[in-house]
């Protein structure tokens, strides 16, 4: 999935930043038509939408509270409790839609913090050069040989499983992805001209990579945020579902899983459904990316 | 050629080195003191017995100094000894590596004979409903967390066939069929998150390849289209999905760690886990290592086998 969008994105470094005025109506127009242009990618909006409306209103939509035990333990979904109970008899489908805050909120944040690093790791590799660059990149790839879970499944464990913990190391651990995507399209545009022209018209460093720089290198990094949410919530449940993430009651799909696991042959609905609810989440934030993708890098069209 | 495969077998050791600098501070980022996490509950020591064993276990020491003994020793194939049960990590870790390794086999032959036909075919009937499925069966098959899928194949394996994850793992050597038996699942689960990405690698490749010219030229001077395909077409497409598969060997080990968990198989990934539950911090140090190193030297092969495969790879 990085394979492509690590490319640097030659096409777009020629185009100059976008100040054209824009009316508003022009704006919307445009994108209204790039949306009928790709159907799938607007599914997968449509469906992150919900999820996020779900996060936000979980408390008007959930009929139960997450941590309530209003029934028979291990009640098999019926009419009141839709997707059935757990072991403790509380109701899945509340806690599926609390669920959706945790993963939200930890993917989210993992990303903020992986971004942080990662692009403040790229911009200064690809616009300073020289032995910053080689040094940061050389980090990087060092960091690359490590299967990503791998390694947030050793810090996490490392700095004690927690909430908290696993947001961090999956932050961290996404870090480096940044600094690719940023790197590539930085170096390409530092030395274009209408940069050299701000240079010597005497613009500052903070001023050039705000002004002329961020504006080639959002569309990749959009896509690539989009991809890294994904991932970011996949690895938030596979380490709560080892016990090293969310821990409990709190209601996580991972841990959901993780628990509901024991009783796979009694209580089935228990397991299935929080993995139900990461896939079609996981499934959305790809589908939306990949949507980007061809909207927003138009040399990848059609591949 | 042999200079080529030098020079990548060299450029390997800095990434190497670099790996052993982060595993090895990777246990300092321990909040608080090592010794007092090491004892546990009986952590109430007197001092000097407490510095005692801090100049034993060399903690006492510089940082760098700490770091040149435990690289040395690992050099010399010594990866310490556990802290739950005082044995050197090495003999206990010798029996779970091939676990691993025959897991991760598995899957990858699995998802090939599997992915690269269909991606063909996908690719050669572009926008039929075999294109269709296959993208949509992709795309779903990415966003598939594979510990869900595990679990999932052995709720429907255990109310199809009555089959349930073995309690005591058996080795090939042993007993081929058993062990088949018993790794077959746990494959399944690993390679169908493979299978997707060298569905969707092979499809995109081909595509790619057959449009360009020396394809026109083949078809052209009238070789029959099998020919085309096979020769022309096919060797040129699979190289980007030779390199995919190096790629993703660092996302299959670890699936590995999670799917050997699930199917209590005592591999490398078990290991890793249990070292983490223990805070058996040299455990993990190894464990870790040794997953990054398999990862490494895969790219490494896959490097290797790029040249061996494509001769406009030039050896400088």
């Amino acid at each position: 999935m990085s394979e492509r969008a690590l490319k640097p994105a030659i096409g777009m470094a020629h185009a100059a930043p976008e100040t054209a005025p824009h009316g508003l109506s022009q704006t919307l127009a445009r994108w209204a038509r790039l949306a009928r242009r790709n159907p799938i990618g607007l599914l997968g909006l449509a469906v992150l939408l919900l999820v996020v409306g779900l996060a936000i209103f979980a408390g008007l939509v959930a009929p139960f509270d997450p941590a309530a035990q209003p029934a028979e333990r291990l009640t098999p979904p019926n009419g009141t409790y839709v997707l059935g109970t757990d072991e403790f008899g509380r109701d899945v489908f509340s806690r599926v839609i609390w669920g959706t805050r945790i993963s939200l909120y930890v993917g989210i944040i993992a990303v903020a913090i992986a971004l942080l690093i990662g692009v403040t790791l790229g911009l200064v590799s690809g616009y300073y050069g020289g032995w910053a660059d080689s040094i940061i990149m050389r980090f990087v790839d060092i960091l690359f040989a490590f299967p990503t879970i791998v390694l947030a499944i050793a810090i996490t464990g490392i700095l004690g499983p927690s909430l908290t913990n696993a947001t961090i190391a999956i932050g961290l651990v996404y870090a480096p992805v940044f600094a690719r995507v940023m790197r590539g399209p930085v170096l390409s545009v530092v030395h274009l001209e209408y940069v050299q022209a701000a240079r010597t018209m005497g613009a500052s460093d903070g001023r050039i990579v705000w002004r002329h720089v961020f504006p080639n290198v959002t569309a990749p990094l959009i896509v690539q945020i989009t991809l890294a949410l994904s991932t970011a919530i996949l690895a938030e449940a596979a380490l709560s579902f080892l016990g090293l993430g969310t821990q409990p009651p709190t209601p996580s799909w991972g841990t959901m899983l993780g628990t509901g696991r024991k009783f796979l042959e009694l209580s089935p609905w228990v397991a299935i459904f929080p993995g139900v609810a990461i896939m079609l989440t996981v499934l959305a934030f790809n589908l939306l990316g990949d949507g980007l993708r061809d909207v927003l890098d138009p040399r990848l069209r059609g591949s | 050629m042999v200079s080529y495969i030098l020079k990548r077998m060299v450029l390997a050791v800095p990434v190497l080195l670099g790996i052993s600098v982060i595993v090895f501070l990777l246990v300092r980022l321990i909040p608080g003191d090592v010794i007092d996490l090491m004892l546990g509950t009986e952590g109430s020591l007197r001092p000097e017995v407490r510095e005692q064993l801090r100049q034993t276990l060399g903690l006492d020491q510089p940082l760098y100094v700490q770091y040149v003994t435990w690289l040395g020793d690992i050099v010399r194939g010594d990866l310490g000894r556990s802290l739950r049960t005082g044995q050197p990590i090495v003999e206990n870790l010798a029996g779970k590596l091939p676990i691993t390794l025959e897991l991760a086999f598995l899957s990858v032959v699995m998802s090939l004979v599997v992915a690269i036909p269909l991606g063909i075919v996908s690719a050669l009937r572009r926008n039929s409903v075999i294109d269709f499925v296959v993208r949509v069966l992709g795309t779903i098959g990415l966003s598939l967390p594979n510990f869900w899928l595990a679990t999932m194949l052995i709720l429907v394996a255990s109310l199809l066939f009555r089959w349930g994850p073995a309690l005591i793992y058996v080795s090939p050597l042993d007993n081929l069929g058993e062990n088949l038996k018993q790794m077959f699942l746990p494959s399944l689960a690993l390679a169908l998150g493979l299978m997707a990405v060298v569905m969707r690698m092979t499809r995109s490749s081909m595509l790619e390849v057959l449009s360009q010219d020396y394809i026109r030229t083949a078809r052209a001077k009238g070789l029959r289209e099998r020919l085309v395909i096979y020769r022309h077409a096919l060797r040129n497409a699979l190289m980007p999905v030779l390199t995919v598969v190096g790629i993703q060997t660092g996302h299959l080990l670890g699936g590995a760690v999670i799917v050997e968990q699930i199917y209590g198989l005592p591999g490398l990934g078990w290991f890793l886990l249990n070292g983490i539950y223990q805070r058996d911090y040299p455990v993990v140090q190894a464990g870790v290592l040794i997953i990054a190193g398999i990862f490494v030297v895969t790219n490494l092969v896959v490097d290797l086998l790029y040249a061996v495969i494509d001769p406009r790879i030039q050896y400088v």
